[in-house]
């Protein structure tokens, strides 16, 4: 690709051009102009292609930075706990034992359990904007309204949740007979499920709205109801867009941090149920950052930074690999 | 060609950005990261820079704005934490720092030369809970509040609890206990007296502004634990003085070690500093031998390096700092009481007093 543009654009052509022009035929102001520009053309071309991949090798530079960031800061803790790090139950920042379990567990069990409860609102609501009402006022307010979902400040969710859905799900609890105490896992995967709705919602609906109207017109000429274009037509053509759409939920929810912080209960104790309160890693950062007063501590933190950006990493790639795997 | 020399380019991006990331990683250590903020300059040189302590935080507030209002000296405060604060110190990004707990040895060895602790004002912590029924004040105990927090006590009819409330008709219900999630100086006080109080505490959990708590649940902040305490009936959680009287927040007597059973208020808090305090002002007001004092009380220090000759510090920045400083610990304290921060004892002054004398610059002290 590259060595074909450079070629169409290379200095030569204009050097002849520049040759040809010494001729004093009518047209020569034309074409001298024409020329001219060309070659302001080319430096511009350059300049803006050098930057480009300047900016888009340091954005990667950056990320590969963070984590060599990361992973140098964290050695202190690296070198005490090694791989128990882990693995290890306890989380004793007196004593310095420091075991990420808990909080791996914590942010895993908020995440799926968010996904879970998520996906149907988001797919129902990609449904509904994306085939049956993608046109008209009240679709497009509802579209907005669904996107300023994804705009609304996370600290705002917590409060809400705090206010409002603790003491909602704390009387639920003491209806089912667990332990009630409102704030815990399952108040924050409620939370993290609202606020990642409009992720995948919003790509499902473009995914929908892009299906090729012949292939629906096909299915309904042959009989098809709507559901069975739906589940036979739109399903199979968009899923590998449904499926980006959920894992690009998913990773907003493994690292939100504000509102899961508010309302997940804050105790390094592993989690009984899904009612327990818990601890996630992002929260773990967010609570103990500012006051890790030894270096040890501190490096803990920091691993438990790297942690929570490894498992990012690896479940970003199973998705995608799974995305490869649907599309086929 | 063209590929090879936007290759060219782009490892030349790489190597700067590389550069860049490198020397930022060997910031935390590097003293002369300082030079940028303590540099010497006309506008600068009338603004002193100081981070720490979130609890004292509105107090400072105050001081330095009125302080400002008579010198015109503007000093620009960091409630970062009291961690972030003597990190900051550390690495001499600040002129001063501040703490609701003193050095510990980790602390003080990563520091380059010695600092020394200024008392400023004292806090207290208390008990608040929730208890519908209830209308008497609670008495605690420091045995029954170590065996709570230990999850030893779970209900509240508890015969543990019932033999110090005689008369209080004591609900059958669960306790929930609550507790700061982030750390702070305020977990700090607190657990630093259930440790001196409960072998038991000390053996298990310990003290710092983060613990292991054995039970409960974390809520971020005052706002947090006062949240639950407020919504879940059998909750019980710790929380500043100040911030419980703001808001009306019930809160438990507590037994001090001489016995009484003790309303923290600001006077209880003056009196529990009212104490011999050690020349290094290094002390923890909880459990003090006070008769009337509240036991879960603290003071809250700033931190100055006792050399205040060290990179591109002026004499004239160190003294314009240890002025203000000495008026915090004098004129400033009829800011304490409106604010419900509890002033300084005479005791307490007085060593703060002594302990400004000892700043020197370049081996002179500072003030006279």
């Amino acid at each position: 690709m590259e060595t074909s543009v450079d070629k169409e654009l290379s200095p030569a052509r204009v050097k002849t051009g520049a040759g040809f022009s010494s001729k004093k035929t009518p047209d020569t102001v034309s074409t001298n102009k024409r020329l001219k520009r060309s070659h302001r053309q080319i430096r511009a071309e350059n300049i803006f292609r050098r930057t480009i991949m300047i900016v888009a090798v340091a954005t990667v530079v950056l990320v590969v930075g963070i984590m060599i960031t990361l992973a140098w800061q964290s050695r202190l803790s690296i070198q005490s706990a090694g791989l128990g790090f882990l693995w290890g139950k306890v989380w004793d920042p007196v004593r310095d034992i420091f075991g990420v379990y808990p909080f791996l567990l914590g942010t895993l069990l908020t995440s799926f359990l968010a996904l879970i409860i998520s996906v149907p609102f988001s797919f129902a609501v990609a449904l509904f904007l994306g085939e049956y009402f993608p046109k008209g006022w009240m679709p497009d307010l509802l579209k907005n309204l669904v996107e300023l979902i994804a705009a609304v400040p996370s600290v705002i969710y917590g409060f809400w949740g705090l206010a409002v859905l603790v003491p909602i799900v704390r009387s639920f609890e003491t209806a089912i007979g667990v332990n009630a105490v409102g704030l815990g896992i399952f108040s924050s995967s409620l939370i993290l499920a609202i606020m990642i709705i409009p992720y995948a919602a919003s790509l499902g609906r473009s995914m929908i709205q892009m299906v090729p109207a012949n292939l629906k017109e096909a299915a309904y000429s042959l009989g098809a109801t709507r559901w069975e274009v739906i589940r036979m037509v739109i399903l199979p053509y968009t899923k590998s867009g449904l499926f980006a759409g959920v894992m690009l939920s998913l990773g907003r929810a493994l690292g939100e941090t504000m509102a899961v912080t508010m309302v997940i209960g804050n105790t390094s104790l592993i989690p009984k149920n899904i009612f327990s309160p818990g601890n996630t890693m992002a929260s773990v950062i967010a609570n103990e950052f500012t006051e890790a007063d030894h270096p040890v501590y501190l490096s803990a933190l920091i691993e438990l930074g790297l942690v929570l950006f490894v498992v990012t990493v690896v479940i970003n790639m199973i998705g995608k690999r799974l995305i490869k795997g649907v599309s086929k | 060609m063209k590929i090879v020399k936007n290759l060219a380019f782009a490892a030349l991006a790489v190597a700067i950005s590389g550069s860049m990331m490198l020397t930022s990683c060997a910031g935390g250590n590097n003293p002369k990261g300082a030079d940028s903020t303590a540099k010497a300059g006309t506008e600068e040189d009338n603004t002193i820079l100081g981070a720490g302590a979130t609890f004292p935080n509105p107090l400072y507030s105050k001081m330095f704005s009125e302080y400002n209002k008579t010198t015109g000296l503007k000093v620009n405060y960091q409630s970062i934490g009291s961690g972030g604060g003597i990190q900051q110190l550390t690495s001499k990004t600040v002129d001063f720092g501040a703490s609701d707990a003193p050095l510990n040895g980790k602390q003080d060895s990563a520091m380059s030369a010695p600092a020394v602790h200024i008392p400023i004002t004292a806090g207290a912590v208390v008990l608040s809970y929730n208890l519908p029924d209830v209308k008497d004040t609670l008495n605690l105990s420091p045995d029954v509040l170590a065996k709570i927090f230990l999850g030893e006590i779970k209900k509240w009819n508890d015969p543990k609890i019932a033999a110090i409330n005689k008369g209080v008709k004591l609900p059958s219900l669960d306790i929930q206990v609550a507790h700061r999630s982030d750390g702070s100086g305020t977990s700090n006080i607190f657990t630093t007296y259930l440790s001196k109080v409960s072998k038991d505490w000390d053996a298990k959990v310990g003290k710092g502004s983060s613990v292991n708590w054995p039970v409960g649940l974390g809520g971020k902040g005052n706002e947090g634990v006062a949240g639950s305490v407020k919504q879940t009936p059998g909750c019980i959680g710790y929380i500043e003085l100040a911030y419980a009287i703001q808001n009306g927040m019930a809160y438990a007597r507590m037994q001090n070690k001489a016995g009484n059973f003790i309303t923290p208020s600001i006077a209880s808090i003056t009196a529990a500093a009212n104490i011999t305090i050690p020349a290094d002002a290094k002390v923890s007001l909880t459990n003090t031998e006070a008769a009337d004092g509240y036991p879960i009380s603290g003071l809250t220090w700033i931190l100055v390096y006792k050399e205040q000759k060290y990179n591109n510090h002026s004499a004239e920045r160190a003294t314009k700092m240890l002025k203000m400083v000495q008026w915090m610990v004098h004129e400033g304290q009829q800011y304490c009481a409106p604010l419900n921060y509890a002033p300084l004892s005479a005791n307490a002054i007085s060593v703060a007093d002594a302990q400004l004398k000892t700043v020197t610059f370049d081996g002179k002290p500072v003030l006279q």
